[in-house]
């Protein structure tokens, strides 16, 4: 019984790290273009600085 | 003297503001579609001079674009585009925000919804598995708390949106399928509440919360395709309207967006450009193409002092234009004001989900008070009462229904986007699966809006080519369908001859050692009398003139779409404004029985009102200006992306391409879409009937409602993805 005590706050933080990572990915525009992400993936060299580092800054 | 001042602190202050504030244009880009593109338009915006950032947006079809102020213009960006093989076009109004924020709070609702929903789920399965075996009661207590912890803040936090609009409605006397969800929802979670606080097992936050993610959901995917809609339109019209070259005060030229013109510039229009702007003409003589604004193939004479219209090609001589506003009194502005008219008809059009709610509510609300009442009056305590009438609620709520109609159209959308369609009005598919009758205009949808080589065969092959060559010299349409003739005939490039003079509203002459060479109007070429029609003459030297006889052909697949509406039981109609025997021909190659001639724009509109009269519904195919009341009037509307913008605006789908084949394609999407939707409500609908009586009787344990649920949701979204990966029809 003693092993729910700390086996329910662990699946909890573990679905909250997942949550939090997905509202990150949101809020950082990385669902702005999903079939653009695809092919960007299969580019060597980064075009410029906004695309190394994501469209953050963005508007 | 303030001026002054103030002008000079804005130049001092206006370079340390430069750099902290680069300038932001976005453009849409219209042949961007594959993943190399993304590096070639992006590589090819970095290389014009002050451009700091440039991203590709593959999905929007759209290019942002940070430049140093003042350095880099629109035009910079566009011809440098251009240059690299991407047609590009500023955006006429972006509201980035407005547009997408609305997507972004559903989908951080639903993200939230999702993961409260599987933790909730996670304890709730426990309690159901354990109350079979030998749970501690007082662990079961535990996990509803839990439950509890979660459930509270998602359901104030998730449930936002509905709360919002039940109370908008209510507010206005009205009830919507908002209510009864708020109702279910908060009801449910009040109660689960208080049963945890009892120490009962009737908890139903499992069940709230799971609802709650799927109307989510669906509400998200409504929302998605009504920003992907709106986007595609703005992309098409920006693409339309295009650049136009402003003639500044000092006399310069510039290029700048054609939306961003204002009464009273002044244009400059060469010969082969469309007019960007309705206007006067304040010099240049010549003929212009109104085929988009009229229906009527033939070049009509301009001069000074006329009025043109956006989208009117120019076709001979340099026109300088007056940007005027739409005054009362212009062609244009019957054409709102009939447009503002026949709107109205459109907007009281319901949603098939909007009928299903008006039936709906009512009696999920009679369902639940009944079971309350019913149970209180046999003797049960309030609890038991509010706990089975909560079942009611949650079994009946809509979940199956606000999922499967959004599901069924993102599906259908996403299947017309392959095909070059893009769809513009979110319940355009429900009114176009209600058509019976196809009504055509004719230049530029049935035809393809260009003059073609009439006889082709006839001309021999030198003749031919020596005609292209002094053509390719001219962006006169006639002298280039010549030069399209004699390309196809021949594998040899066209030799461009040199030396060639064009003089607009007669021909193009070349000057040679043994003679000269004239092509152009039989006059032009010193022939007497014309046979009438559109055409141009050829002569060489001394030699016998040859006549080149040029029409607006119908679209290659136009007879064989025509044939298959008829076979599957369309009525089919040819409105025009264009001559009668024009029309006539038309109708008789796609061999159309109804066909009206010399329609003008009213006429159109009271043809349509007839044929509405009669109780058909029509699905109006239009590209003119002059269609556009009659596609807004109609009762479903499709247009060619080649279409005046205010054609595009009005209508409900726009295609691509040289092919009359959407039309087919839509109708069938929109039936399947209909009749998929349709099954999606019987399966809601036979779920309720079984679930119901149980739940009023009591018998529905949250164990059962939960599964109930979700299982009716999935069916109805795998029965929606069938249309998007199903068969061709």
């Amino acid at each position: 019984m003693t092993a729910l005590a700390w086996l329910i706050p662990a699946a909890l933080l573990l679905g909250a790290i997942g949550l939090l990572a997905f509202l990150w990915a949101l809020r950082s525009g990385q669902f702005e273009d999903l079939e653009g992400a695809a092919y960007r993936a299969l580019e060597d060299e980064p075009l410029n600085d906004e695309a190394r580092s994501g469209p953050r800054d963005h508007r | 003297m303030t001026a002054h001042v103030l002008s000079g602190r804005g130049a001092t202050t206006a370079g340390a503001l430069d750099r902290a504030m680069p300038q932001r244009f976005t453009l849409a880009v219209e042949n961007m579609r594959c993943g190399g593109c993304i590096r070639s338009v992006e590589r090819a915006a970095m290389g014009v001079p002050g451009v700091i950032s440039a991203r590709a947006n593959l999905s929007a079809k759209r290019l942002d674009v940070a430049v140093e102020q003042g350095s880099a213009s629109e035009a910079d960006l566009i011809a440098a585009l251009a240059r690299a093989g991407f047609a590009a076009a500023p955006i006429e109004t972006v509201e980035p925000d407005a547009e997408t924020a609305r997507e972004k709070y559903l989908l951080r609702r639903v993200a939230i919804a999702g993961f409260a929903a599987m933790n909730i789920m996670l304890l709730s399965v426990s309690v159901w598995a354990g109350s079979a075996g030998d749970m501690d009661p007082s662990l079961a207590g535990l996990f509803s708390w839990l439950s509890a912890l979660i459930a509270l803040p998602t359901v104030a936090y998730a449930g936002q949106p509905f709360y919002a609009s039940a109370l908008g409605a209510l507010r206005a006397h009205r009830l919507n399928m908002d209510v009864p969800i708020s109702l279910a929802i908060l009801l449910a979670t009040g109660m689960s509440l208080y049963q945890t606080v009892q120490g009962n097992d009737q908890v139903y936050f499992d069940a709230a919360v799971t609802l709650l993610f799927f109307l989510l959901l669906g509400r998200f995917l409504d929302e998605r395709l009504r920003v992907r809609a709106r986007s595609e339109a703005q992309n098409l019209v920006s693409l339309q309207s295009g650049m136009a070259s402003l003639i500044e005060a000092n006399g310069g030229q510039r290029l700048v967006p054609a939306h961003a013109l204002l009464p009273g510039d002044r244009l400059l229009v060469a010969a082969g450009d469309r007019v960007p702007a309705d206007g006067v003409v304040l010099a240049g003589a010549g003929e212009i193409d109104q085929s988009l604004i009229t229906g009527e193939t033939d070049p009509a004479p301009i001069s000074p002092g006329q009025h043109v219209y956006a989208g009117t090609l120019n076709l001979a001589a340099v026109l300088t234009v007056e940007v005027t506003a739409a005054d009362s009194g212009t062609l244009l502005a019957e054409i709102g004001r009939l447009m503002a008219a026949a709107e109205q008809g459109r907007a009281r059009y319901r949603r098939l989900a909007d009928r299903a709610a008006q039936i709906y509510a009512p009696a999920v609300h009679g369902l639940g008070a009944a079971t309350f009442i019913g149970w209180l009056v046999i003797g049960a305590s309030w609890q038991t009462a509010l706990t089975y009438a909560i079942a009611v609620l949650i079994i009946t709520c809509p979940c199956a229904l606000a999922l499967a109609v959004p599901a069924v159209h993102i599906a259908a959308a996403s299947r017309l986007f392959r095909h070059g369609i893009v769809i513009k009005a979110t319940d355009g598919l429900e009114r176009a699966a209600e058509a019976d009758m196809v009504v055509f205009d004719k230049t530029g949808t049935l035809t393809l809006g260009r003059p073609q080589l009439l006889d082709e065969n006839q001309i021999p092959s030198e003749m031919l080519a020596a005609a292209a060559s002094l053509a390719a010299a001219s962006r006169h349409p006639y002298a280039q369908a010549i030069v399209a003739a004699a390309s196809r005939r021949s594998q040899d490039a066209i030799v461009v001859a040199g030396g060639v003079e064009e003089f607009p509203g007669s021909g193009l002459l070349r000057r040679l050692a043994a003679g000269e060479e004239r092509l152009g109007s039989a006059a032009w070429c010193g022939v007497d009398g014309s046979s009438g029609g559109s055409e141009v003459w050829y002569r060489r030297k001394r030699e016998a003139p040859i006549r080149f006889g040029l029409a607006d052909r119908v679209r290659n697949d136009a007879a064989e779409v025509v044939a298959s509406l008829k076979r599957r039981g369309y009525a089919v109609a040819l409105l025009s404004g264009d001559r009668s025997g024009a029309v006539e021909s038309a109708a008789r190659e796609t061999d159309i029985d109804t066909w009206l001639p010399e329609l003008t724009p009213a006429r159109k509109i009271d043809w349509l009102a007839a044929r509405e009269g009669e109780g058909r519904k029509v699905l109006m195919v239009g590209d003119g200006l002059n269609d556009a009341p009659a596609l807004a009037a109609a009762h479903a509307s499709l247009s060619p992306a080649s279409a005046a913008d205010i054609s595009q605006r009005a209508a409900d789908f726009v295609f691509q391409g040289q092919r009359l084949e959407p039309v087919l394609e839509v109708l069938s999407t929109a039936k399947r879409a209909r009749s998929l939707a349709l099954q999606n409500f019987g399966v809601a609908f036979c779920y309720n009937i079984v679930a119901v009586p149980f739940a009023m009787a009591g018998y529905v344990t949250p164990l059962i409602a939960a599964i109930v649920m979700s299982t009716s949701s999935i069916l109805v979204t795998l029965n929606a993805a069938r249309l998007a990966g199903g068969r061709d029809s």
